[in-house]
């Protein structure tokens, strides 16, 4: 019988090393198709090293030095047996991989005490947890870079500005921050709920691959028509020119409060990283951004 | 474009050669990385008249919190791109004037006190590719010491042999140039027909 809380903890290691170290290979292509469009000598440069950087990497080195403050999604089937389990393994994980990829420590306490060193501290590695149907486990570790975050925004607008107002408003963050969340980007746009709400939800877009539509056309269209805007503005990779500022826009939504019209917005750097895996009632693990070679 | 090939320290001389759009490439031993912390503390050491442990002067330094291990008891750096140098913003001029630093390595840019004390130092802002560590790495040859260590790994003071960093592109030299100014301008003058896409006419 396998150690559930072992199989958990081997499983999230690997996700973290993999995370730091490979890109979805989806974003890798994307950011390849950018370096054979873009004519601008400045852009093509930017992604050229940022090509040859991912090929160092792979060798088993973070691409990024930021390596992230640690963040999982996970989901947890209601009938899976080893719930118990999956705090303690996440964190023991974090600390394994912060020694031995390694990453660096990135889990600084705003009082007191300074950087804890090993990526765990008061509630971090932070998780978001959901309940789904079944019997297994799906867990996304997600780290997250620092740049890019400090661009994110919550913006509560006066419901009579209409999607006109939110569209508004994502597109000046872009031209507000420039390059300095590492473009090319991925942002997640979420709407409605409440502000904590909002900007779950723009966060979660993230994870959304980036080939993907919404489903509803309405906001399907959004997500086009913000993608050409920003790409529009000439900001191009890291903001020093080019055609390349996003590589997607990923718009979700919950209803709102007849009174309230939040707005979300994430910002992630090309180095989109995240890898996901699922584990079985049975602890049989299966690599889902990452598989295992072979498979 | 031009591209130098610049051995530490650098003179103030080869500094004001340096254009926007020229691309640097930089060896030798007075290469620091430095954030927000270290930058205070240089210059609090400065107001109480301590001498810093390394000299500033000729130096080039690097934006950037590395990732780095003990391999057979020695540092070595794994992954070091740029960090957004906006932040330091608040402290750069006055390092500069202070120091005499020559090759501010970063990410973003800076602003204008920043560009000011360029032009009065004879020193320039150069950008790496943001999130490029692990190419970073490979032009940062050796840890020779470790010092602030209790500013934390991201924080501290790394003192390191470059060989060949780069490429380094300038983006802000000594002649008030600024092609992070130059994109600002350029961006603005879009924001109708980017505006005009989202269906909004002013």
């Amino acid at each position: 019988m396998k150690d559930p809380h072992q199989v958990i903890h081997d499983t999230t290691f690997r996700l973290l090393k993999k995370a730091a170290t490979e890109l979805p290979q989806e974003v890798k292509r994307a950011l390849e198709v950018a370096h054979e469009r873009e004519t601008d000598e400045g852009a093509k440069t930017q992604l050229s090293a940022i090509l040859t950087n991912l090929e160092i990497a792979e060798t088993g080195v973070p691409m990024c030095q930021d390596t992230g403050i640690m963040i999982y999604y996970v989901k947890v089937g209601a009938k899976f047996p080893f719930i118990g389990e999956i705090e303690d393994a996440l964190t023991k994980a974090t600390r394994k991989a912060t020694a031995e990829v390694p990453l660096r420590p990135n889990a600084v306490n705003p009082f007191v005490g300074g950087n804890s060193g090993d990526n765990t501290g008061v509630k971090i590695p932070w998780i978001n947890w959901e309940i789904v149907e079944g019997d297994s486990l799906e867990i996304t570790a997600f780290p997250k870079g620092g740049g890019s975050e400090n661009v994110c925004i919550v913006g509560m607008l006066k419901p009579g500005v209409g999607l006109t107002g939110v569209k508004k408003l994502v597109v000046d963050n872009a031209m507000n921050y420039m390059g300095k969340a590492c473009a090319p980007n991925i942002i997640g746009v979420g709407i409605g709920g409440g502000a904590d709400i909002a900007i779950k939800i723009a966060k979660q877009q993230l994870l959304r691959p980036l080939g993907d539509q919404h489903p509803e056309p309405e906001v399907a269209q959004i997500e086009k028509e913000l993608m050409e805007a920003i790409n529009s503005t000439g900001i191009g990779p890291m903001g020093l020119g080019g055609k390349t500022t996003v590589l997607g826009v990923k718009v979700g939504y919950a209803m709102r409060h007849p009174a309230s019209l939040p707005v979300g917005v994430a910002v992630q750097c090309w180095a989109a990283r995240q890898s996901t895996a699922i584990i079985s009632k049975d602890l049989e693990v299966t690599y889902i951004t990452h598989p295992m070679e072979g498979n | 474009m031009t591209e130098y090939h610049f051995t530490t320290p650098i003179s103030e001389e080869d500094a004001r050669k340096l254009k926007i759009g020229d691309v640097v490439y930089v060896t030798g031993e007075h290469v620091y990385t430095a954030r927000d912390e270290a930058h205070e503390r240089a210059l609090e050491m400065f107001e109480k008249g301590e001498k810093p442990p390394v000299d500033f002067e000729g130096s080039v330094v690097y934006h950037v919190g590395p990732v780095a291990w003990q391999k057979d008891g020695k540092w070595v750096i794994v992954s070091a791109g740029p960090t957004t140098s906006a932040r330091m913003e608040l402290f750069e001029d006055e390092f500069l004037k202070k120091y005499k630093a020559r090759i501010i390595v970063g990410k973003g840019g800076m602003g204008k006190k920043t560009l000011g004390a360029l032009q009065e130092v004879g020193a320039v802002y150069c950008s790496y590719t943001g999130g490029c560590g692990a190419l970073a790495a490979k032009g940062l040859k050796e840890v020779r010491a470790y010092e602030w260590k209790d500013l934390g790994m991201p924080e501290a003071l790394w003192v390191i042999t470059a060989e060949e960093f780069g490429p380094l592109l300038v983006t802000m030299d000594s002649h008030g140039g600024s092609l992070h100014d130059e994109m600002d301008k350029k961006v603005a003058s879009k924001k109708a027909d980017v505006y005009a896409k989202i269906g909004i006419t002013e």
